[in-house]
C-alpha cells in the first residue's frame, strides 16, 4: 500500500537506500546540476507552510558542499517527480531528507569520480567548495562545468557514505524559510494566485444536505458569459469573472431542487451514538503485552472528543485546464501521484491522462479540502476543453464540506498495586476512520465522485497501519512502563460525517485521556504529577524532556495561585517520533485562558531550528485552540458551523507566550516536529484546569458549559 | 469605470460599482497580495488600507473608494526597499504558511503610524480581526515590536 511512509519495510528485495529513495532510485529525479551555477533538487514531499522545502534545501547544500543558495526547488509534479505518496505523519525530513541526503551524497561521489578520472588526481585529494572542485594545485572544474544531467541518469549506490554529523555546515542552523520573503510582499505564490490567459471562474452549488441528489433544475437566463456544469448532484457556475461566477451560481442555488434527508446523529448525544455505532463497527486488536497482574485498586474513565475541522485560512482552490483527453490539475494537495490516481479514477480514465501540479496552498493540517476542490476544477473545466477553470471554495464550504476529525471516545481502566504503581491498562478506543486519503482504494475518495450522475459509493475512512503509527489508536498506547496492557479499537462501518486525517489524528483524544489518567492515578498515590510519570518511564529521552519543562517552567518551586493552574503533558508522537513534554499555564475565569505554554521538544537530529520550534510552536497554538474552543456543529442534515462566528479558532488576544527548547541529538535519526507538540498541549492543558479549579474535565473542548458537567 | 489611487498610483479599473474591492484588486488590479478567506469580515486576510486605516476588502463595495488611495502590502516596500515591518517579519520568520501575513502587515502598519510605540496588548489588540491558523502570534508580536524599536532607532 503506497503512502503510509517508510515505516514499512522494503518488500521488493532491493538493496535498501533510505527514505523515499528507495522506491525512486533515479538520481536524476531528484537532482541536477544548471551550467549557470544552479543546482536543482525536485523532491515529492510538498510545501504545507511547514517550511520543508528550505529543510530539504539545506541538506541538499551540505551534502553537495555548494551555498545553499545556489539550490532551487522544483514543485513536486507528476509524471516527473519522484513519488513520495502523501507529504503527512510528521515523516517528510525522513521520507524526504533521507533521500535527498543520500541522492545527493550518491551525487557528489560520481562528480568527484568523474573529476578524478579526467585529473589523474585520487578522489580522497579532491575537495568541494561551493561546488567548485580543488585539487591539490587548486580549481580543476564544478559540478556546472560538468552539468552533465547523464552522469545522474543512474540509480543511488546503497554503500556512498553521507558525512558524518561534525562535518555538516548548513544542516543544523536556522537557515531563513526560502518562501517566506514572497509571502511577505504579497507575491503571487499560492495556487490561488495562478492567472492563466483566458481563465474561468467557477463555483460549486452546495446541496442543503449531506447525500442530498438534485432532482431538477429550472431553466433560466444566467448572466452574461455565465454558465453551468452539471454531473448528477454536481453542480457548477462557470464564468469569466469571480464575481460573475458567484452571482451565477446563487441565481443556480435558487433553481436547485434537492431530496433532502435526515443523516447525521443527534449531535446532542454524540457519546451514546459512538458506543451505539460501535455496537455495529468493526474492533479489532491494537496490543496485547504482558500477563495480568493482581491490583489493589482500579480506575475507570471515558473520554470523549468531537469533530474536529481543519479550519484553514484559505479555502480550498484549484485550476485545471482540459487539452484533448488529457487534464492538467494545480492543486495544494498533499500528495500529488495520490490525488492524480483518484482524478483518474472518478474520470474512469488512465492515470496519465491526469498531470497534477503542485502549488502551495495555506497551512495544511491534514487531508483538508484540497484534493476535493481538484476534482471539482476537473469536472468544470472538462465543459470547456482548452481553458483553464479555478474553483474557489467559500468559507462556508471549506468548513462545512472538508473531511474532518472523526468524534472519539475512549473507555479506560487502569489498574495499581498498593503502592499506587500503573499494573494493568485496558482501553478501548472507538472512532470513524482517520484516512479516507486518495490514492489507496480502487473507489476515488474525492467528495464529487459520490455526487455524479454515476456517483461512487462512498466508504467509511480507514486507518492508517499500526506499523505507520495508527490512525485512531495513534499514541493509544501508553509509552509508560506497565507490566500489562490490552487494548482495542472499533472502527465505526457507517461514516454520517466524512473523516479523515487531522494533525495528530487519534492522538488529541488518546494522549490527554492517557496524561490524564496518569494525573489521577498521582493523586491517589500522593505523588507528584512529574513523580509519577518519571516513576514510570525507562525512555531516557522522554526523561529528558519532562525534566527539562519542569525546569523550564518552575515545576518543583511552583506556588499555588487562586484561578490558576498549571499542567504537564508529555508524549512521543506515534510512539516513534519527536518527544514532547508540555506544561501549560491557565487561567480560569468566566472561562478558560491558556496564558503561557513550557515546551521541550527532542526531533533527533535538528536541520533548521528555527523551524523546528516554529513547529512546535505553531502545534502547540493549535492544541490550545482545539482544547478551549473548537467543535464541529451540525443538525440532523448538515454541518452548521461554517463560519468563523459558529467555529471560532484562537485568536490573537488569546493566544498564549510560548518557550520552546530542543534537545538537539545531531547523531540521532530525524524525527520530524509537525505534530508532535499539540496533542500534549491539549493535555498540559486539561491537568493545568484541574490544578486550578479541582475539576477532572473528561470531554473536550474545555468551554464553561462542558465544564460545568465535569467532577 | 473607477478611479483611486492604489499603492500611490492612478489607476482606473473596469469594474461594476458593487464588485468588492478584494474582487476588483485580485481581478483587474493585478494583485496578489490582498487575500480571500472569509468574505465575511471575520479573518482579516483581505485587509487592506483606505485613506491609510485598514478596511476589509472584502465587504467594501469598490465605488466606496473611488478618489481614494488604497494600499495593500505591496505598497508597503518591495524586496529592494522593504517597509521596516517587511524587514521585521523576516528577520523574525515570522509565519509559516504566510496566508494571514499580508492582512496584518497593513494592519501592523497603520497600528506602527498612529502609535510608533505600541505596547504588546496593542498589538494584540491591532490584530485581533486577523485569523493565523499555523499559530504564528508570537512571532508576528515580536516582528511588529522589532519594527517599532527600528524604526524609532
Ligand atoms: S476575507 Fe475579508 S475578513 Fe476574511
Ligand atoms: S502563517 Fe499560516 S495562517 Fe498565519
Amino acid at each position: 500500500m503506497s503512502g503510509f511512509g517508510a515505516a514499512l519495510p522494503p518488500a521488493d528485495g532491493k538493496p535498501k537506500l533510505p527514505g523515499s529513495l528507495h522506491a525512486n532510485r533515479r538520481l536524476s529525479q531528484w537532482l541536477g546540476f544548471s551550467a549557470d551555477g544552479r543546482v536543482t533538487i525536485a523532491p515529492g514531499k510538498v510545501e504545507l507552510g511547514q517550511g520543508i522545502l528550505t529543510t530539504l534545501s539545506q541538506i541538499a547544500a551540505d551534502e553537495l558542499d555548494v551555498d545553499f543558495a545556489r539550490i532551487e526547488v522544483t514543485p513536486a509534479a507528476t509524471p516527473d517527480s519522484p513519488d513520495e505518496a502523501v507529504t503527512s505523519g510528521s515523516l517528510s525530513t525522513q521520507d524526504s531528507g533521507g533521500a535527498l541526503r543520500h541522492a545527493c551524497a550518491a551525487a557528489r561521489a560520481i562528480f568527484i569520480e568523474v573529476v578524478a578520472q579526467r585529473t589523474g588526481i585520487p578522489p580522497e585529494r579532491i575537495a568541494i567548495v561551493d561546488g567548485t572542485f580543488i585539487g591539490p594545485a587548486g580549481a580543476i572544474g564544478s559540478y556546472w562545468e560538468l552539468a552533465d544531467q547523464a552522469l545522474l541518469e543512474t540509480e543511488a549506490r546503497p554503500d556512498v557514505q553521507p558525512k558524518a554529523a561534525a562535518a555538516r555546515r548548513i544542516a543544523g542552523t536556522s537557515v531563513p524559510r526560502i518562501d517566506l520573503p514572497d509571502k511577505v510582499f504579497g507575491a503571487a505564490r499560492f495556487v490561488h494566485d495562478l492567472r492563466l490567459p483566458g481563465m474561468l471562474h467557477a463555483r460549486v452549488v452546495r446541496p442543503p444536505a449531506r447525500q442530498a441528489r438534485l432532482l431538477a433544475l429550472r431553466d433560466g437566463a444566467l448572466p452574461a458569459g455565465a454558465r453551468a456544469v452539471r454531473d448528477g448532484s454536481f453542480l457548477v457556475a462557470l464564468a469569466p469573472t469571480e464575481w460573475a461566477a458567484e452571482a451565477a451560481a446563487l441565481q443556480l442555488a435558487g433553481w436547485a431542487e434537492w431530496s433532502a434527508e435526515d443523516t447525521l446523529p443527534e449531535a446532542g448525544d454524540l457519546t451514546a451514538w459512538l458506543r451505539e455505532a460501535a455496537g455495529r463497527g468493526e474492533r479489532s486488536e491494537v496490543i496485547r503485552r504482558g500477563e495480568v497482574v493482581p491490583a489493589a485498586a482500579s480506575l475507570r474513565r471515558s473520554f470523549h472528543r468531537p469533530y474536529i475541522a481543519h479550519a484553514s485560512v484559505a479555502p480550498s482552490c484549484a485550476v485545471a485546464c482540459w487539452q484533448g483527453d488529457t487534464v492538467e490539475v494545480w492543486s495544494h494537495s498533499q500528495g500529488p501521484y495520490n490525488l492524480r490516481a483518484d482524478i483518474a479514477k472518478a474520470l474512469k480514465t488512465a492515470p496519465d491522462k491526469v498531470l497534477v501540479r503542485h502549488r502551495e496552498g495555506a497551512g495544511c493540517y491534514g487531508h483538508n479540502g484540497a484534493d476535493d476542490v481538484a476534482l471539482d476544477a476537473v469536472l468544470a473545466a472538462r465543459a470547456v476543453p482548452g481553458t483553464p477553470v479555478r474553483v474557489l471554495w467559500s468559507r462556508a464550504e471549506e468548513l462545512g464540506w472538508s473531511p474532518f476529525s472523526s468524534a472519539m471516545l475512549v473507555d479506560i481502566e487502569a489498574t495499581t498495586d498498593a503502592g499506587g504503581r500503573l499494573v494493568g491498562w485496558r482501553s478501548h478506543i472507538v472512532s470513524n476512520g482517520h484516512s479516507s486519503r486518495p490514492g489507496r482504494d480502487p473507489v476515488p475518495t474525492l467528495l464529487a465522485a459520490g455526487m455524479l450522475a454515476e456517483p461512487f459509493p462512498v466508504k467509511p475512512s480507514i486507518n492508517p497501519p499500526l506499523a505507520a503509527g495508527g490512525g485512531a489508536p495513534r499514541n493509544g498506547v501508553p509509552l509508560y512502563t506497565i507490566p500489562h496492557l490490552e487494548i482495542d479499537t472499533t472502527r465505526l462501518l457507517e461514516m454520517p460525517i466524512r473523516t479523515s486525517a487531522l494533525r495528530g489524528l487519534g492522538a488529541t483524544l488518546n494522549v490527554w485521556s492517557i496524561e490524564a489518567m496518569m494525573d489521577e492515578l498521582a493523586a491517589a498515590a500522593r505523588v507528584d504529577p512529574l513523580d509519577y510519570r518519571l516513576q514510570h518511564l525507562d525512555d531516557a529521552r522522554a526523561v529528558a524532556v519532562l525534566q527539562r519543562v519542569a525546569v523550564m517552567c518552575g515545576w518543583r518551586e511552583r506556588q499555588k495561585r487562586d484561578g490558576w493552574g498549571l499542567g504537564l503533558g508529555f508524549a512521543r508522537y506515534k510512539n516513534t517520533g519527536g518527544y514532547a513534554a508540555v506544561a501549560a499555564e491557565i487561567e480560569a475565569r468566566e472561562r478558560v485562558f491558556c496564558r503561557r505554554l513550557w515546551i521541550a521538544g527532542d526531533v533527533g537530529e535538528v536541520v533548521n531550528p528555527d523551524g523546528v520550534a516554529n513547529q512546535y510552536e505553531g502545534g502547540a497554538i493549535h492544541g490550545t485552540s482545539v482544547a478551549l474552543l473548537e467543535r464541529v456543529a451540525f443538525d440532523r442534515r448538515r454541518v452548521t458551523s461554517d463560519s468563523w462566528e459558529t467555529y471560532p479558532i484562537l485568536r490573537f488576544s488569546d493566544v498564549p507566550k510560548v518557550a520552546v527548547e530542543l534537545i538537539d541529538r545531531p547523531e540521532l535519526p530525524f524525527l520530524g516536529a509537525g505534530e508532535a507538540s499539540m496533542a500534549p498541549t491539549i493535555a498540559a492543558i486539561g491537568a493545568a484546569i484541574t490544578d486550578a479549579l479541582g475539576i477532572r474535565p473528561r470531554a473536550l473542548p474545555f468551554t464553561p458549559e462542558q465544564l460545568a458537567s465535569a467532577t | 469605470m473607477l478611479s483611486l489611487s492604489l499603492n500611490g498610483r492612478p489607476v482606473t479599473l473596469d469594474v461594476p460599482a458593487s464588485v468588492s474591492l478584494l474582487q476588483a484588486l485580485r481581478g483587474p488590479g493585478g494583485l496578489s497580495g490582498p487575500r480571500f478567506g472569509c468574505g465575511n469580515e471575520q479573518c482579516g486576510s483581505c485587509m487592506v488600507l483606505v485613506d491609510g486605516l485598514p478596511r476589509h476588502a472584502c465587504t467594501l463595495p469598490v465605488e466606496a473608494v473611488a478618489g481614494r488611495a488604497v494600499t495593500t502590502v505591496e505598497g508597503l516596500g518591495t524586496p529592494d526597499a522593504p517597509h521596516p515591518l517587511q524587514a521585521a517579519f523576516l528577520a523574525e520568520q515570522a509565519g509559516q504558511c504566510g496566508y494571514c501575513l499580508s492582512g496584518i502587515l497593513v494592519s501592523a502598519a497603520a497600528l506602527l503610524r498612529r502609535d510608533p510605540d505600541p505596547d504588546e496588548a496593542a498589538i494584540r489588540a491591532a490584530l485581533e480581526p486577523h485569523l493565523c491558523r499555523c499559530g504564528s502570534h508570537n512571532r508576528i508580536i515580536r516582528a511588529v515590536q522589532r519594527a517599532a524599536q527600528e524604526a524609532r532607532a
